[in-house]
């Protein structure tokens, strides 16, 4: 028999509450798309965990590595000007 | 950045309790231990499912047989959660299957004890759970991050199995002499196993010293199992159980319940594959898996077909 097979991996993301973001939870094995929401469902919510999945294959994600992670976010370090703590308001000025 | 700088940097994140994720660097022997430690776990979780099996059919009352298939799930469940966490580290699903049926992994000796009445579900769920509960509890704080996550999730499960196993047990120990008997025999039998869950006594524990110091255990088995004996003497004596361990005794100064000695030597035995039920657990693991293998084969003959058609909606 050839080697065993365990169907792809997908990567679950759940939306808990309304109005509040998917969230990364795991993964699961699953020959297609339906089944990997069936399974997500199965493994990730069976408390009623989620209102709403989403399932993406792990081979289609791409993501950054540790390593390079100084070189890939230092463009953002040197640019504190983006926050509003950078200004100095006029003196006594208020609800800014 | 050379080997040992790479080790030093690690192991300076490892000391201010910062989490590692996958993608970051490791040391093999970091990867390799968790790769063992957490494939065990994710197939003592799948096994542990066999012995509670054992009384689906069997259970007192429809509430007893919904209760016990939902906690039956939740350690399939469990078994997928680490699986899942696991093949974060480089291995896939089916290495870590092979190896459990090879038998070059191994799952937790105390499901290799056999359930022989109803008391032993009860059993069970308030002490084997109750222990894992204790160890587990630990093992949310560890520093790998994707095991950590895992074992907050789990812990938040097993709470219910621990109640509904002592709320078997205490259901007994009020009913009649014969289920009061059936309940003490359940106690006598699982008592010592839910003991050697915690594995070895520090200095015999092989991979402990180097396990503490990359955090993942962040206490020791000693100190785990002192906390479930505590705990769960007190347990015992509130619904009329004995705890069958003559030497046990409370210690005023320690403020901690001492026990007499753990027979390691049966503990060994299982280990190496002598328990009453190794052989039974993995050819029953074996024969579904692969009694399984044509329905693998239709799912992925069925998604070829939708792939084909490029029409697939859910």
């Amino acid at each position: 028999m050839e080697k065993d097979n365990q169907f792809p991996q997908w990567e679950v993301f759940i939306q808990i509450k309304n109005g509040t973001p998917h969230e990364h939870a795991g993964s699961v094995h699953a020959s297609d798309k339906k089944m990997a929401l069936q399974n997500a469902r199965d493994i990730y919510t069976r408390r009623n965990e989620g209102r709403s999945l989403w399932v993406v294959k792990t081979d289609d994600i791409a993501a950054t590595s540790a390593e390079e992670e100084a070189e890939f976010f230092d463009p953002a370090e040197d640019k504190i000007y983006r926050t509003p703590n950078f200004y100095k308001m006029p003196k006594g000025s208020t609800n800014i | 950045m050379n080997e040992e700088q790479k080790l030093n940097q690690f192991q300076a994140r490892i000391d201010a309790d910062e989490k590692i994720e996958p993608r970051d660097w490791m040391p093999d022997g970091y990867r390799k231990t968790l790769i063992r430690q957490m494939s065990q776990h994710a197939h003592s979780e799948v096994i542990g499912m066999q012995p509670e099996g054992n009384w689906v059919l069997r259970a007192p009352s429809l509430r007893a047989k919904k209760i016990l298939l939902a906690k039956i799930q939740d350690e399939g469940g469990h078994g997928l959660y680490l699986y899942s966490a696991t093949e974060t580290l480089g291995i896939d699903r089916t290495e870590m299957i092979e190896q459990l049926q090879q038998g070059n992994a191994k799952y937790s000796s105390v499901f290799n004890y056999p359930t022989l009445n109803w008391a032993d579900i009860g059993a069970i769920g308030w002490l084997v759970d109750g222990a894992a509960i204790v160890n587990q509890t630990m093992l949310a704080k560890c520093s790998y991050g994707p095991y950590s996550r895992a074992m907050l999730r789990i812990c938040k499960e097993e709470g219910f199995h621990q109640r509904q196993g002592y709320e078997i047990m205490g259901k007994m120990m009020t009913g009649t002499q014969a289920q009061r008997e059936m309940a003490q025999d359940a106690m006598n039998r699982w008592w010592w196993p839910a003991l050697m869950m915690f594995g070895p006594h520090d200095s015999e524990s092989a991979h402990s010293q180097e396990s503490m110091k990359w955090k993942i255990k962040v206490e020791s088995n000693d100190k785990l199992r002192q906390r479930f004996v505590n705990r769960t003497v007190e347990q015992a004596h509130h619904i009329g159980l004995t705890v069958p361990d003559p030497l046990l005794s409370y210690n005023k100064e320690t403020l901690n319940w001492s026990f007499g000695p753990i027979n390691w030597d049966e503990f060994w035995s299982i280990v190496k594959g002598n328990g009453p039920c190794n052989e039974q657990r993995m050819s029953h693991h074996i024969k579904y898996h692969n009694e399984g293998a044509w329905v693998r084969e239709a799912a992925l003959a069925f998604e070829e077909n939708l792939t084909k058609k490029q029409t697939v909606s859910i």
